[in-house]
């Protein structure tokens, strides 16, 4: 049994069951949303997470004091997930007998005074947060390691944990790529969101019928991706970097075999057989007829869909555009890994001399 | 302020006091901000030298020295012919490999990139190999190497005649 959830942990297989229970999640939002479904869960999970925990391995991650902001984080986001699909759910069945959401209802418009009802709420916080900082700082105690130095470095070498999704993501990109380019990306895409999206529907309230499409991508790019891979890189990451299942001694000498190839190498060396071309452009000119294809050609097919012509009808051709291009940025990352795992490829425009690699 | 004082002061006056005052004020915040730069900088460096002497050529077995890694951040290789100083950086993101003696090869802690003992990538994300500093052999026949000079495989130089020692 551990066997095969240490074989089903690998990325190439945890990715897509990921993703599968992800959608499925969202299509029955409804039966996930209940606290029938709920409880249900906790009954199934919680002896689970207990057989989990007798073994030394996983203990051993769950409880290394870096690893418990992100116990503590998959519980919350595990928690308020569930939540968010229960109000929709809650909502979303009103909407549909004609009544209007729970937000909208007249007891629920009333409106209070900050003081005392929000000012007491947040001292109460500041109290409860100091107190639990106050506990968790005397329980796990900061390691003392030896002094710096620059010609070493701790093996694994793990980023803070709020940054191991970034870490996760350099080992499929250039560091200009994961590094600076698709978090600015990330960043400037977040802040556009309330520009792009204009749609006024879910304002106040939970629904997920009304807001389907918006929900599934926010939500996609923010499970599946960013936590996802904080999650890999948090429990399944040991020496090396290798990758390690939840059950697994984190043994130093474990070999992957693995040789990485640029798609220029493909396409020259195992296509055609003939050596690669001196000239920089050339040699990388199949990377950069994808890339061109990537970034040029999909935005206007998908406008011209029905789908893509909906969206340009309702909030025009910029908007669109910008939203698509967004939309390109964050799916090169799934694109990419799958890449990696099923053959192997490094990059698809390889420039090292430019220090330029996608 | 009292009337006396008041009747004292006349408006020259009081702007030689308001000057030497100034003045003195300004003086005070840039002796602080001088000692507050000076602060910044550390008492004593422990960089280590961009050149060093590395003994003779006879000193090194065929493959992978690491006696000036932590000095120095060098490997030492010696491999098909060849002697030569390499570079402890990974090209990635900069972090410090470590050289695998069982697998016969240097691996990043950070993202996993793999080096042959050549130090070609091949594994990982690594985009180029890693980089060689220059390296000479002194009219006493003991080897330098000279960290401010690097050669790189992707642009051709590793060809270079100051890149390895032939032995």
């Amino acid at each position: 049994m551990k066997e095969i959830i240490n074989w089903m942990a690998e990325p190439i297989r945890s990715f897509p069951t990921f993703a599968i229970l992800f959608f499925l999640m969202l299509k029955h939002y409804k039966t996930v949303g209940t606290k029938k479904f709920a409880y249900i869960s906790l009954a199934v999970f919680f002896p689970a997470i207990c057989w989990f925990c007798a073994d030394p391995n996983f203990i051993k991650i769950i409880l290394w004091p870096d690893n418990i902001p992100i116990n503590i984080l998959i519980i919350t986001i595990t928690f308020f997930t569930w939540l968010t699909l229960y109000k929709c759910a809650e909502n979303d069945n009103r909407i549909e007998a004609g009544q209007l959401p729970l937000e909208a209802l007249p007891e629920n418009r009333e409106k209070v005074w900050s003081w005392p009802n929000l000012v007491y709420t947040e001292l109460f916080m500041i109290i409860a947060c100091t107190i639990f900082l106050i506990v968790w700082a005397i329980i796990f105690k900061a390691p003392l390691e030896e002094p710096a130095n620059p010609t070493w470095a701790p093996n694994p070498a793990k980023a803070p944990w709020y940054f191991l999704g970034l870490q996760e993501m350099l080992v499929y990109f250039d560091p200009w790529m994961a590094g600076v380019v698709l978090p600015v990306i990330i960043l400037v895409g977040l802040i556009l969101i309330p520009y792009i999206d204009t749609n006024p529907k879910g304002n106040g309230y939970y629904t997920f019928a009304e807001r389907k499409m918006a929900i599934t991508g926010f939500m996609f790019g923010w499970l599946v991706l960013w936590i996802y891979l904080i999650i890999v890189g948090t429990f399944l990451r040991g020496p090396n970097w290798t990758f390690y299942g939840p059950f697994e001694f984190w043994d130093f000498h474990k070999v992957e075999p693995m040789y990485n190839v640029n798609l220029s190498e493909y396409f020259w060396i195992k296509i055609f057989n003939t050596p690669m071309p001196t000239s920089l452009i050339l040699r990388e000119i199949p990377g950069i007829i994808i890339t061109v294809i990537y970034l040029l050609m999909i935005p206007p097919i998908i406008g011209a869909t029905k789908f893509g012509k909906k969206i340009i009808e309702k909030s025009g051709q910029i908007r669109f555009y910008i939203f698509v291009m967004l939309v390109l940025g964050m799916t090169s990352l799934p694109i990419k890994m799958i890449l990696r795992w099923l053959f192997d490829l490094k990059y698809i425009i390889a420039l090292p001399e430019w220090e330029l690699n996608l | 302020m009292s009337e006396e004082l008041q009747l004292h002061l006349n408006r020259r006056e009081f702007f030689s006091y308001l000057s030497v005052g100034w003045i003195t004020f300004t003086a005070a915040c840039a002796g602080m901000a001088s000692l507050a730069f000076r602060f910044s900088y550390p008492n004593v460096n422990f960089e280590p030298e961009m050149e060093f002497l590395a003994g003779k050529t006879s000193d090194y077995e065929e493959g992978v020295d690491e006696r000036w890694k932590n000095g120095f951040g060098v490997w030492m290789v010696k491999v098909e012919g060849k002697l030569f100083a390499l570079s402890n950086i990974c090209t990635h993101l900069g972090c410090i490999p470590n050289w695998l003696p069982a697998e016969l090869k240097f691996k990043c802690p950070c993202h996993g990139s793999g080096y042959y003992m050549t130090g070609v990538n091949f594994e990982g994300p690594a985009p180029r190999p890693l980089e060689r500093y220059a390296i000479s052999i002194t009219t006493e026949g003991l080897i330098k190497v000279d960290k401010t000079k690097i050669y790189r495989s992707e642009k051709g130089q590793w060809d270079h005649p100051s890149s390895f020692i032939p032995v």
